[in-house]
């Protein structure tokens, strides 16, 4: 091949390369769009008044901003018969969150913990069972369940719905704190043992404080969907025990008077804030973890 | 007296005998070397010794006292492991204290005995930092200092320094000695790499299979192994095994070694065990050590003179090597460099047969005179 040729060629190929990557990025703002596009309308819709989402143009940008609507939904607005807003349910979710994930969490750990590092005889048995948990759908423990929170004296309470998602959530955190123990040294529960470090003091000082990413991983996991849960929440819960998701739904299929869209536009955003916030803080540490995992020896 | 002993111990995983019988004990102040092929039970018997594994059968005593029920942190003893297990959430300092912080010792006690250990090691300027920020050789170091600072009565060693490169090897290995010899605490060393049990123990043991092949000095091991599995693991190059026919030949038996390109060399037999084997084979071990070229005033006494064919010169500085074939088998003889020997010359080289020594090719037992 001669050198012009060559040249050409060169050319030719760093022109597809470019033509290639434009037809990449047109792609990916096509897939942006096309999913930022309702976060876009509801963000947009929750702070115009009222006659002017019914006057047409859901897609317009506010002529005049106001943010009653978020306040309504906050503080004011109709949750079924009591005018309340969505603050006392978002109490009631923090209450069954914050719980649920700590203690879901913490067994997860010592599960993994054990399953790896104090292997006994049927140990793979009851791992393997714990992971069927992973793929019972919710629908199938309904029923049972909520004979088991009769019997407990836990229906309708927010222990009850504590009890229901730690034991929900056990299979999938046991999993994820099970393969990350697996890869963690077994050398150094013998070393800390030759220390005289008992059971819980190795599991305190030696496996948690190397166990930040797997920790944010299972957080970020069981907080987003113990706080999505819509099913559990409607099935179990009553007036004082009810989530947000429930009162979400409640506020927006309220019957009496007009429909309020920028104030349901606004709940609804309300009610998926705290997840996001998870994402951006912890997915930073998550990032950090892995990070600080890969320079580790 | 014996500082640890090892009585008939037997451990088993499931149907699996991971160690058959083993006796051991060393002396206080004692070095032993456990030594063997990887999967031979070497580190499961150190396990055994620290506690971490049980035993199916037998007694470790250490000190007189059994401790097969102690757990591992009651047997006054401290363990490097081969990774080092340096606790990676604590700084150097506190992987050094944390046996002593367990104990319950105070902060002021814990922060001098650390700093005094740290000082001896030379790990001082490392105190603050995390074992990820540390080097191999520098975790090693801290590995030890945290053995060191419990001042335990029994050392345990498993592979130490396989994970080092081959001229920190060395360095550590004479620091560990050096160490031993200052402090005088028994230690027991688990390794895979014979150079370092001839040159650590007072004491080896060779394992295979979970059996004890043989128990004894250095230098007993290395000149009078007990079967053909020592002979061959220990020492490098490796001894010698060539076969050889054993035939009558006037009041003691002699040897016929098959030689390439001439007829067979004859070799004398020299032990009395051979009586027996006469009309059959026998396997001749021979280190390279004992055969060299023939000097200039003639052979020394106890050797006899064998015309080889060379097929490869393997200078090594101080020392060079020579391998032929004898008994179909390749052959190593060293030779001093000056000795200007050429492959594909045929030399007369003597073979020092009151080194020998005779195996049962069945058996692989020793023959013994």
């Amino acid at each position: 091949m001669s050198a012009a040729a060559q040249d050409t060629a060169v050319h030719t190929a760093v022109r597809t390369g470019r033509l290639a990557r434009a037809a990449i990025y047109a792609g990916l703002l096509v897939f942006a769009v096309y999913y930022l596009l309702p976060l876009y309308v509801m963000v947009v819709n929750s702070v115009k008044p009222l006659d002017e989402i019914r006057s047409g143009d859901m897609l317009a940008l506010p002529r005049a901003f106001t943010i009653a609507p978020w306040l309504s939904a906050w503080s004011t607005a109709q949750i079924g018969v009591e005018p309340t807003g969505l603050v006392p349910y978002f109490w009631n979710t923090i209450r069954m969150v914050v719980p649920a994930v700590v203690i879901s969490t913490l067994m997860g750990a010592l599960n993994g913990y054990v399953l790896t590092k104090w292997r006994f005889r049927g140990d793979t048995v009851l791992f393997g069972c714990l992971l069927f948990a992973c793929f019972i759908p919710f629908q199938i423990v309904l029923i049972p369940m909520a004979s088991v929170l009769g019997f407990l004296n836990l229906a309708g309470t927010t222990a009850g719905l504590v009890l229901v998602h730690v034991v929900y959530g056990l299979g999938f955190t046991t999993l994820f704190f099970r393969n990350y123990y697996d890869a963690f040294p077994t050398e150094l529960v013998k070393a800390a043992q030759i220390d005289g470090a008992g059971f819980f003091r190795i599991f305190w000082r030696i496996l948690l404080p190397s166990s930040g990413p797997i920790i944010v991983v299972t957080v970020i996991w069981q907080f987003t969907n113990v706080w999505n849960d819509f099913l559990f929440g409607v099935s179990f819960s009553d007036y004082d025990s009810m989530p947000m998701t429930v009162a979400l739904n409640n506020l927006v299929s309220s019957s009496t008077g007009v429909k309020e869209y920028n104030v349901h536009f606004a709940g609804a955003i309300l009610a998926a804030l705290p997840t996001l916030v998870v994402y951006v803080v912890s997915g930073r540490y998550f990032v950090r973890g892995l990070m600080a995992g890969a320079v580790k020896g | 007296m014996a500082f640890l002993e090892i009585a008939r111990l037997h451990k088993d995983y499931g149907p699996v005998e991971v160690l058959r019988d083993i006796d051991l004990s060393i002396e206080e102040g004692g070095f032993l070397v456990l030594v063997g092929p990887s999967g031979c039970g070497k580190s499961t018997l150190l396990y055994t010794i620290a506690g971490l594994e049980s035993v199916t059968r037998g007694e470790v005593r250490i000190d007189g006292r059994t401790v097969n029920d102690l757990p591992p942190s009651k047997r006054d003893i401290a363990m490097v492991f081969q990774s080092y297990a340096l606790y990676p959430s604590m700084n150097v300092a506190e992987n050094m204290g944390f046996g002593m912080e367990m104990r319950g010792v105070p902060k002021a006690e814990r922060r001098r005995a650390v700093a005094e250990v740290a000082k001896t090691l030379q790990i001082e300027h490392l105190l603050e930092r995390r074992p990820a920020q540390l080097s191999g050789g520098q975790r090693q170091r801290v590995a030890m200092g945290r053995a060191l600072v419990r001042n335990p009565r029994l050392f345990l060693f498993d592979e130490p320094l396989s994970n080092l490169d081959a001229k920190l090897r060395i360095e550590m290995r004479t620091e560990i000695k050096r160490l031993h010899q200052s402090l005088g605490t028994t230690i027991v060393y688990v390794t895979h790499d014979q150079i370092e049990a001839m040159t650590l123990a007072t004491r080896i043991a060779v394992l295979k299979d979970g059996v004890l092949q043989q128990f004894g000095t250095p230098a007993e091991i290395y000149a009078d192994p007990a079967n053909l599995f020592v002979a061959d693991f220990m020492g490098s190059p490796p001894m010698n095994l060539i076969p050889a026919a054993v035939r009558a030949d006037g009041p003691s038996p002699s040897l016929l070694v098959e030689r390439a390109g001439s007829e067979p060399a004859a070799l004398p037999a020299g032990v009395k065990g051979l009586d027996a084997y006469v009309g059959r084979e026998t396997i001749l071990g021979i280190r390279p050590e004992a055969i060299t070229e023939v000097p200039a005033d003639g052979a020394a006494n106890g050797s006899t003179v064998v015309d080889c064919r060379i097929e490869v010169v393997e200078p090594a500085g101080a020392d060079t090597y020579v391998i032929t074939h004898l008994g179909g088998r390749e052959v190593v003889a060293r030779t001093s460099p000056d000795c200007g020997v050429r492959a594909g010359e045929t030399r007369p080289l003597a073979f020092r047969m009151d080194k020998a020594v005779f195996f049962d090719p069945a058996t692989h037992d020793r023959i013994r005179g």
